[in-house]
């Protein structure tokens, strides 16, 4: 039965909504030069909905889980901790992106309004308790991004990238889609709960492992994993930085929380067949992702290869199965979501009106120009890269750590191998920033905001490096019980 | 009589024809756009039947939210379609290859 009390635990996404609707009224009655009120409104929209979220929480450290709405909708630890990760990395989008799209002339309402939107939709996949609601926050996810891409409409190569977007997103829906009707109908419920039951009594059902099948296709398509990556590069250089800088982070996360509903809640009694796919999909990832990044001379591409190798790193972490690997999968996957924003918002830094930071060439010497901002992009590089002291390296710790007690030594033996040749590409830009001479002496400006921002997105490496503790333990809450 | 398996066979040969379209068409946009309605009709087929066969509404209302969301999608893909034709003047898949490496 339906009460009005089962609305209170909605009051995020409904904040979200209200203010995504209210933004796109307000954006028509402001001028150009008053667009800023725009932004203050969407961080605030943020910041309400991280209140709400942490308000339900009453002082307890940890929730009960809650199904509300028949089942559609779940509030856990772990939906919660990922939101108010969702809530700073886009905080940290909208603070990066204004001058990007001010001197471009894409300043306007609809980024944020689109943003928030895709927010929503993330927010609705977190907290997913059955296929329904999973589909649907996907779409509005992925058809905010589409629309987001296509967003610069004079730019051809952006309409170009959003076209292959939006073909290959609708095809991995499509895949998802008809994976979810095979287990409909061989568990007859979309229910992930009663999924689970059902599975757990149906040993070996062909329908079954068939619908697995696709989903994990699917899953694959939307986290970006190798055989199905071909659309990563080709959408991060097409699109505007500020838009890059949005698809690279937090639907990373809103990913990681579709891979566990329907893994881990929905499917666990079928481990043994999707272990054996997702550990193809992380070799292939490791390997091409990782490789193939050497050969690219534009950054943004770099950094579009550098996240099909991070995939298989977070796969790595899910497929073990086991609560201690998806506690470090999701660990993984929060520390990523910071560390790609940070990377993409140097991109966003080093270029100005009319000229693009894309080359690696662009980087030459940026020590000299900014010694400050090189700086946090060697923190951010060597914590993608996985050097110590910086997070990401605990980061791949954990999931090899989980890979191996999961006995599979040789997996996480790849892994360190393909991490290893990996670190070459980041080092290739350390040392172009630090041992190469500039081409212009001009320094790079920033305003202050966006310099406080970045400064401590850099630094959160460093110091999440050194005190893991904290978010190690808000990841291990997430998983008990 | 016509059981549960016609109908996923019909489902899945739909699937494949859009799955076909989508990778084998190299020359028109809107037709890669009219393979992905396709996928999400067998998708909705095996929903209708897998829902008659249990007797379990659940899937039909999916159905529902399937049909929505594919109009939605359809309306965004034919402004990206257009967008695209007013940048590029083209929609033949070929050309569409700026973007490699």
């Amino acid at each position: 039965m339906f009460e009005a009390s089962e609305l209170i635990p909605l009051l995020p996404e409904m904040i979200v909504l209200t203010m995504a609707c209210v933004i796109l009224i307000v954006d028509l009655y402001i001028s150009d030069q008053r667009r800023g009120i725009i932004q203050i409104l969407s961080l605030a929209t943020l910041i309400f909905a991280a209140l709400a979220t942490l308000r339900v929480h009453d002082g307890e450290s940890i929730i009960e889980t809650q199904r509300l709405l028949s089942g559609t909708f779940v509030r856990d630890q772990m939906g919660d901790v990922l939101k108010l990760f969702v809530y700073l990395v886009m905080g940290m989008v909208f603070v990066y992106a204004k001058t990007y799209l001010r001197d471009r002339n894409l300043y306007k309402g609809e980024f944020f309004v689109l943003c928030l939107f895709g927010t929503l939709g993330m927010m609705v996949m977190i907290s997913a308790g059955s296929m329904l609601s999973l589909y649907l926050g996907l779409e509005l996810l992925a058809l905010s991004t589409y629309a987001l891409v296509a967003m610069d409409r004079n730019n051809p190569m952006a309409s170009e990238s959003a076209m292959k977007y939006f073909v290959l997103g609708a095809l991995a829906s499509g895949m998802l889609l008809y994976g979810m009707s095979m287990i409909y109908g061989a568990t007859g419920s979309l229910d992930l709960l009663a999924i689970q039951a059902s599975v757990a009594d149906a040993a070996d059902s062909v329908v079954l492992a068939f619908g697995l099948t696709f989903i994990v296709v699917g899953l694959a398509f939307k986290f970006g994993a190798v055989p199905f990556h071909m659309w990563v590069p080709d959408v991060y250089q097409g699109s505007p930085t500020a838009v890059t800088l949005f698809i690279s982070s937090a639907p990373k996360l809103a990913a990681f929380a579709l891979a566990i509903r329907l893994l881990s809640d929905g499917l666990i009694g079928q481990l043994q067949n999707w272990q054996l796919m997702l550990v193809l999909l992380s070799v292939a990832s490791l390997a091409i992702g990782n490789v193939v990044a050497i050969a690219q001379t534009n950054i943004k591409r770099m950094l579009a290869y550098s996240t099909v190798s991070h995939v298989g790193f977070i796969f790595l972490g899910i497929l073990a199965g086991t609560e201690a690997g998806f506690e470090a999968a999701m660990f993984y996957a929060i520390v990523y979501s910071m560390m790609s924003v940070g990377a993409f918002a140097v991109v966003i830094v080093v270029s100005r009106a009319g000229f693009e930071a894309e080359n690696l060439e662009d980087y030459k010497g940026l020590a000299q120009r900014s010694p400050w901002l090189a700086l946090m992009m060697m923190m951010i590089l060597a914590s993608l890269a996985g050097f110590p002291p910086f997070v990401g390296f605990f980061a791949k710790l954990q999931v090899v750590k989980a890979a191996v007690e999961a006995d599979l030594v040789w997996l996480a033996v790849v892994s360190v191998v393909f991490a290893v040749i990996g670190a070459f590409y980041y080092l290739r830009v350390i040392k172009l920033m630090y041992m190469d001479e500039p081409d212009t002496p001009e320094p790079v400006t920033t305003g202050s905001d966006v310099g406080a921002v970045l400064s401590a997105n850099g630094l959160v490496q460093l110091a999440l490096g050194i005190f893991p503790g904290p978010l190690i333990a808000l990841c291990a809450a997430a998983f008990q019980g | 009589m016509i059981g549960l398996n016609h109908f996923l066979v019909l489902g899945a040969v739909m699937f494949c024809i859009s799955v076909a379209g989508i990778f084998l068409n190299r020359k028109n946009v809107l037709i890669l756009l009219m393979a992905i309605e396709l996928m999400l009709l067998a998708v909705n087929m095996n929903f209708v039947a897998f829902s008659r066969f249990l007797g379990n509404t659940d899937g039909q209302v999916f159905v529902f939210f399937i049909l929505t969301v594919a109009a939605a999608e359809a309306a965004i893909g034919l402004a990206i379609l257009v967008v695209l034709f007013r940048n590029r003047e083209t929609i033949n898949v070929e050309e569409l290859d700026s973007l490699k490496g």
